[in-house]
């Protein structure tokens, strides 16, 4: 069951404009998976005036970690949070990664800039279980990848790579991570990152017909379900309660296709269902 | 303890606090956070009788002190509605509202219509107002004619009382609230949001897939505040006040300003237990000023 409760700042660790912060919140890390997120709300008055969305990056008995770049208003605010500060945090929320199964397997990880919040809840987990974990690192240069030694202390490869090559392999996360799929084709395949760099990935992981599950971002009001702002184009499901079926203004939908509540039935998705836009 | 009650005339309320249409889904997504029997009563979001798919993302922009939506109504349709959501809320105590929709005349009766067969609702707001289905943001509630006219029919087919939710992008609203009374209203819900636009500076576009949207949340309380008092001042019907409120002290403005109960709109999104909280901050504030029953300040403003 989410909750809706005051957390207070534990820690509050700042790179060149990434932040991570501890929160200590002992029934929402208990009950969190990887993959489900949290509404923050980043100042106390009327602006800004919605909770911004963050993955849950860890989570344990005592509360969760956030992990975010600072892109606007809310996390400014938020990047400004020290140590003893509370922040009303709502949640854990959402759908997270499918974990299970997968024990002795191979799964690769890819995370690009931000995109890697959730994906080191996910490795932990994943080694716990027994997976061959791979986590892959994409940013725009070396900054942009803080959390690469973090990463690495869970004992497992994390290949980085950076568009100006600054660190790691010099090009895009997509190609690296698939050159390494083709080369030991993995059992399931988790991401999160740019819009562009998680299309690519479903066109390959599709290819060489890889099980894949991607979280998406999403502006959201509310994140419980309640104000259906968050909402994406998405093939299958269920069609059910819920479905976005039926009449509306400027949409040349296809068949079978419908706005799904990203916070209600994502954030994660498998890839095959997701429609790319861009 | 002072008395919350309130009667609206046709309906009695355990208190003055309901949630919003549109913020509030169809309720059983607060239940984690929030005793639905808290509220005097809840309004789920906007029926037609078929599951409706709604606008293009981005369907929200937040502005300084509010937001900006367009979802465009996307729903799952009154059967639906009835078949897999009202058995649940119908256990609860509290009044359940539903918002009623339509396309055409007939639409909004069809819908009333099937809504009356089913047990467990207490009223219907009639949601003539809902900028975000039109292309040019037009609606029933623009019209004294049209408004009339979408009354008349639902109040003809329907046992229950009915609510008539105005807009507020109207020159005089106190003309439109009179003639959803004359056509047997049995009571006014003002305002629904005020049509609005942002536009992204660096990509020229605007921040709402639809282009416009409307504007909720603090930002627009004094305008709506205005607008419930003049209502309040030109009807007979019972007034039910919208707008901003995210606080007793806010609820508590609308009531000496007219209003015989309140909506909480889009602190539900921002608070889940937003309704809940405002509920014992009018109760509280009664206690410290000695007021034994809410209704004594109803309408109590005093212009000179």
């Amino acid at each position: 069951m989410p909750k809706d409760m005051k957390a207070r700042i534990n820690t509050a660790v700042t790179w060149d404009g990434y932040h991570l912060l501890e929160l200590e919140c002992p029934e929402i890390g208990t009950a969190a998976g990887p993959g489900q997120f949290v509404m923050v709300r980043a100042g106390s008055g009327p602006y800004p005036l919605l909770r911004r969305p963050l993955s849950v990056h860890a989570a344990g008995p005592h509360g969760i970690e956030i992990f975010f770049k600072t892109a606007g208003q809310g996390t400014a605010l938020l990047a400004g949070k020290r140590p003893g500060d509370s922040l009303d945090v709502l949640g854990p929320l959402g759908k997270g990664f499918t974990v299970g199964g997968l024990k002795e397997k191979r799964a690769f990880l890819v995370g690009g800039g931000r995109g890697i919040a959730p994906l080191y809840f996910l490795a932990k987990k994943l080694v716990a279980e027994g997976a061959a974990v791979t986590v892959f690192y994409g940013g725009r240069t070396e900054a942009d990848l803080p959390l690469r030694e973090k990463l690495e202390s869970l004992r497992l490869p994390v290949l980085c790579s950076t568009d100006d090559g600054s660190f790691g392999t010099a090009g895009l996360i997509t190609e690296l991570a698939g050159r390494e799929m083709e080369r030991a084709k993995p059992d399931m395949l988790y991401a999160c990152g740019p819009e562009l760099m998680m299309k690519i990935l479903a066109k390959t992981g599709l290819e060489l017909g890889v099980r894949a599950e991607f979280s998406l971002e999403a502006l959201m009001g509310c994140g419980i379900g309640a104000c259906w702002s968050c909402v994406r184009r998405m093939r299958g499901g269920s069609g059910g309660s819920g479905s976005g079926e039926g009449k509306g203004k400027g949409e040349g939908g296809r068949e079978g296709e419908r706005w799904v509540k990203i916070c209600e039935e994502g954030p994660v998705f498998p890839a095959e269902n997701i429609v790319w836009t861009e | 303890m002072v008395d919350m009650s309130v009667d609206l005339g046709f309906l009695k309320l355990r208190n003055p606090v309901l949630t919003a249409s549109g913020t509030f889904g169809y309720g059983l997504e607060f239940e984690p956070y929030l005793d639905l029997n808290k509220p005097g009563g809840i309004i789920v979001k906007g029926l037609y009788l078929e599951p409706r798919e709604g606008n293009p993302p981005p369907r929200i922009a937040e502005t300084p002190a509010g937001m900006i939506n367009s979802i465009g109504l996307q729903g799952v349709g009154v059967k639906v509605f009835a078949a897999e959501i009202l058995p649940r809320l119908r256990k609860l105590e509290t009044a359940v509202i539903v918002n009623v929709c339509g396309c055409s005349d007939d639409e909004y009766a069809a819908v009333a219509t099937f809504l009356d067969r089913q047990e467990g609702i207490a009223a219907y707001e009639l949601n003539v107002s809902c900028p975000n289905i039109e292309k040019d943001g037009w609606c029933p509630a623009m019209s004294a004619e049209a408004t009339h006219e979408v009354v008349r029919r639902v109040k003809s087919a329907v046992r229950r009382p009915v609510i008539t939710k105005l807009s507020p992008n109207v020159t005089n609203i106190a003309e439109i609230a009179a003639a959803a009374e004359e056509a047997g209203s049995d009571a006014i819900s003002l305002v629904n949001t005020f049509l609005a636009m942002a536009v992204d500076v660096e990509t020229r576009k605007p921040k709402i897939g639809a282009v416009l949207g409307g504007l909720s949340g603090p930002a627009i309380k004094p305008i709506a505040l205005r607008m419930v008092w003049q209502v309040a001042s030109a009807v007979g019907v019972p007034v039910i006040g919208i707008g901003g409120i995210s606080s007793g002290a806010d609820a508590l403005e609308y009531m000496i300003a007219g209003a015989s109960a309140v909506q909480v709109g889009t602190a539900n999104l921002v608070e889940p237990g937003a309704a809940g909280r405002i509920v014992d901050e009018i109760a509280a504030w009664c206690d410290a000023h000695g007021i034994s029953s809410i209704r004594e300040i109803i309408g109590t403003i005093e212009t000179g």
